[in-house]
């Protein structure tokens, strides 16, 4: 498995390492343990299920929380089943919302099964063409600090796409009891009123 | 001709403060689409299939605020898996469903999620309230709001086709 492309989880740690307020929204698998190795926080709702969600799930969020930058990370696998979405991302337009997808071409949690952007299918090629202004494919390390910047401050919505290596990573499991993570999230952003 | 229930639905999600108003078109309730695009206080948004609207609304919630999913019996199949997020994560989900597939229906393919609509959703461990009275409609959705965002629980009303009236495609 010896590459030269980006390593997953030194890819969000640098995504997240200038986050400030951000709220981040995890893809299930691979992206939710990525976050938690990279530092776990009640701002990070990560995702256990829910399966081809995780962009829907950032739009709620950054429709109600105008005024906060919402990121969601995810893998190719979990982008893939629910590419409606990003039509329906790119018509709303929501200026404060910035997805990135890290793209490894494997359902690495179930077998390391080809993924449709192993095959050719190009999701940011498919992102531009739904309406996203801002698009940005990342190969290499310069790369990545264009868009950990752009990530947070240009105008969304955004969708940028990592290729990764497959090389595996260390277990870092997120907590999974659902009502905890939520309430967590929620008493983090609106403090008392998440219990009105 | 406008009908009375739509507006009274739009009253009611009004008075429970929704502010993201997430469809998948259907003729039943395009009525109340048109109502919610009119006002500036409701996110109103168009989606390509329906579970993206059970993803949305978990978003919503979680950032602060509540929703609604407006979609027809043949859209609740594909929402199945999605509403396992607020199964576990114990999310409210409220959806306002228009029944196809039972009183006079035209289109034969629309009988089967007309015919498993209830106990799918009740499968998935959604409340489901029925109404076949559009005098019903009001106060159903008055108290099904206020049961989903009290419990943080899955909440469904379906609107019979007796309510809605059968589709005519020989017009």
């Amino acid at each position: 498995m010896s590459t030269d492309k980006l390593n997953r989880r030194a890819t969000v740690a640098r995504l997240l390492r200038d986050r400030g307020d951000a709220l981040v929204i995890t893809g299930l698998g691979n992206a939710s343990f990525d976050a938690m190795a990279a530092g776990d926080t009640p701002a990070n709702f990560y995702l256990w299920g829910g399966m081809g969600g995780a962009v829907m799930v950032g739009l709620g969020v950054a429709l109600a929380q105008p005024k906060r930058r919402v990121l969601v990370i995810t893998g190719d696998g979990e982008m893939l089943m629910g590419l409606g979405a990003l039509a329906t991302i790119a018509v709303e337009k929501p200026a404060n919302l910035s997805i990135v997808v890290l793209d490894n071409e494997y359902y690495a949690e179930t077998g390391m099964q080809v993924t449709h952007t192993g095959r050719g299918v190009d999701l940011v090629g498919i992102a531009r063409a739904a309406g996203f202004e801002h698009t940005q494919r990342v190969n290499t390390a310069a790369e990545l600090e264009v868009l950990a910047v752009a990530a947070y401050r240009a105008p969304g919505p955004l969708f940028g796409l990592v290729k990764i290596s497959t090389e595996p990573n260390p277990t870092s499991l997120p907590p999974r009891d659902g009502p905890y993570l939520r309430g967590r999230f929620r008493e983090a952003l609106l403090g008392a009123e998440a219990h009105r | 001709m406008s009908a009375a229930w739509p507006e009274h639905i739009y009253e009611e999600l009004k008075a429970a403060d929704i502010r993201q108003v997430t469809y998948v078109p259907d003729a039943g309730h395009s009525q109340l689409i048109r109502q919610c695009q009119a006002d500036p206080a409701m996110r109103t948004v168009s989606l390509t299939t329906e579970e993206e609207g059970v993803a949305m609304l978990a978003g919503a919630w979680l950032g602060g605020q509540r929703g609604v999913l407006l979609m027809q019996s043949s859209g609740v199949g594909n929402c199945i898996n999605m509403i396992s997020m607020q199964q576990e994560y114990r999310i409210p989900l409220l959806t306002l469903v228009t029944m196809r597939g039972e009183w006079g229906e035209f289109n034969p393919q629309q009988l089967p999620m007309g015919k498993s609509t209830q106990a799918v959703l009740e499968a998935a461990g959604a409340y489901v309230y029925r109404c076949d009275d559009a005098g019903q409609v009001r106060e159903t959705v008055r108290v099904c709001s206020a049961l989903a965002f009290n419990s943080s629980r899955v909440i469904a009303v379906l609107i019979g086709q007796r309510v809605i009236g059968a589709k005519n495609f020989l017009k």
